[in-house]
């Protein structure tokens, strides 16, 4: 692999007495599509917050091109605008409009008024009516589409999406897809914690498979769908494949 | 209409009734009862004088305005200083840790002081240390008074209100690359302020009662000024006209709070 993206070296993270995380090794490409799997709270999520530094590791290494992001008080502030955050509630601000969720960031940390390209955003991903609307006036697909539109509005070169489709109503799950679909021709790096096993195995690199804060396995989809080498590896896909 | 539309009409027609019959009864024993106390009469034309209430009536409502001005710019100090110390008590800066401690002194100091000690306390205490005109006027340590109360107040009601905003929403914020203050100026406060109106608009009600107040140090607000008739006139009926005057503002003003904090309710359930 060439210089990766993102690497992730002995990783560890506690919650009190509780060991979420228990020395997770990661190397994600520039352009890769990484997708994780696994049971809840088998340490996706927290993964996913090491990643941007939301949540501050206890042990280990996040070298982000080579930096080391965990280096306690190292400053985070420059590196969350070249890494985006998609969470599963969406946690869009319910008094502002959709646009203006979308505009803050950029008018305030880029001082930018990148009216034009954030509707060009909006446009593309199918809400250019939508603009105006507050979040409580949108369906969640709705929302959580905003929200994505809301990360790639300060231009990050990685995207971290926390099983960003759990919330929504089922019929409301493929539009959101569809979005990271076109993100993925685009290029984008994108680190996906998700229970969408056949959007995963359409679409991923690789797929991780976590369980009690480890790696258990990985490797490109087919061969983890298909012939998986380790017992709770096909345990867990019996379990959420039925 | 359906069978239970004619039952649920039936249902509240009597309960009409009865409620009508019921405060029907109380009020005309209230009438008929009041008169028979030895000393009504004496009350109804000290307290309940008609001729006495109309001829101070328009002076009262003229001094009435002194209170509400004295309300008007105390309004935006209160708010001014109550989230300058919600905002540094909320602080987790180290250098501002000085901040921290005084803005918790402060709400406990200006919470535990009743408003017309400090009433006293200030507009007697502050003028008395010599200072020039007009820095000796009731009106301005009045004012001084009710600012430091009520700010603790408001401080506190702010404060309850940003701790009630999500911490999702910070997080949301802070992964933009907002920084701490812009977090704070743009989604934090703005959805704090506005979960706290109603609870900030029962505390203006409370504070334009408290002008009344300021009476005791000088100004010739509507207590005073219904004092004053009450020595010339030999008779309470001013202070009856006073309470009128208030609560033609305050019984719109507390409905509307309430109104508010219904609406916050059921957008919330």
């Amino acid at each position: 692999m060439p210089d990766p993206r993102l690497s992730l070296r002995g990783v560890t993270k506690s919650f009190g007495e509780v060991q979420v995380l228990r020395g997770i090794d990661m190397d994600i490409a520039a352009g890769e599509m990484v997708c994780l799997i696994g049971a809840s709270g088998s340490g996706k999520s927290t993964l996913l917050r090491c990643m941007n530094g939301l949540e501050p590791v206890d042990d280990g290494a996040v070298l982000l091109d080579g930096v080391d992001i965990a280096e306690p008080g190292f400053d985070l502030g420059p590196i969350r605008q070249r890494i985006g955050i998609v969470f599963q509630s969406f946690n869009l601000f319910p008094h502002m409009t959709a646009y203006e969720n979308v505009a803050l960031a950029p008018r305030r940390v880029l001082g930018e008024d990148a009216r034009a390209r954030i509707e060009a955003l909006f446009a593309r991903f199918g809400l250019a009516d939508h603009m105006a609307k507050y979040p409580d006036q949108l369906s969640g697909g709705q929302q959580q589409r905003v929200a994505v539109i809301r990360a790639l509005a300060m231009r990050p070169q990685t995207m971290l999406l926390d099983e960003i489709t759990s919330a929504l109503d089922p019929e409301l799950v493929g539009e959101v897809l569809d979005v990271l679909r076109q993100l993925r021709d685009d290029g984008m790096t994108m680190v996906l914690a998700t229970h969408e096993m056949a959007f995963a195995r359409e679409v991923a690199d690789r797929v991780v498979f976590m369980d009690q804060g480890v790696v258990a396995e990985e490797g490109v989809p087919e061969r983890i769908f298909s012939s998986p080498e380790q017992a709770r590896t096909r345990q867990f896909l019996a379990s959420v494949l039925r | 209409m359906t069978r239970r539309a004619a039952y649920e009409a039936r249902q509240k027609r009597r309960a009409n009734m009865i409620a009508g019959v019921s405060t029907a009864v109380v009020l005309a024993l209230v009438v008929l009862l009041v008169p028979l106390a030895p000393g009504w009469e004496a009350v109804r034309s000290s307290f309940f004088n008609g001729e006495v209430f109309v001829r101070v009536f328009p002076d009262l409502l003229r001094a009435f305005v002194l209170d509400v001005a004295i309300f008007a710019w105390s309004v935006p100090l209160i708010f001014a200083l109550g989230l300058a110390i919600a905002l540094a008590r909320g602080n987790t800066n180290p250098a501002l840790f000085p901040l921290r401690i005084f803005g918790a002194v402060y709400v406990d100091l200006f919470r535990g002081i009743p408003v017309v000690l400090l009433v006293y306390l200030v507009g007697f205490g502050i003028p008395g240390l010599g200072l020039p005109r007009p820095w000796n006027s009731p009106y301005i340590w009045g004012t001084v008074a009710l600012v430091l109360t009520y700010s603790a107040y408001v401080a506190e009601v702010l404060r309850s209100g940003i701790e009630s905003i999500h911490a999702s929403q910070r997080n949301a914020a802070i992964c933009l690359g907002l920084s701490e203050r812009d977090t704070m100026r743009y989604v934090i406060l703005p959805q704090a302020i506005r979960r706290v109106v109603p609870a900030n608009m029962n505390m203006l009600v409370a504070l334009q009662k408290d002008v009344a107040l300021l009476s005791f140090i000088g100004p010739v607000e509507i207590l005073r000024q219904a004092g004053i008739f009450k020595s010339l006139l030999a008779n309470f009926t001013p202070y009856v006209a006073a309470a009128v005057i208030f609560l033609c503002i305050t019984v719109p003003a507390t409905r509307y709070a309430d109104y508010l904090m219904n609406r916050d309710r059921d957008a919330r359930s």
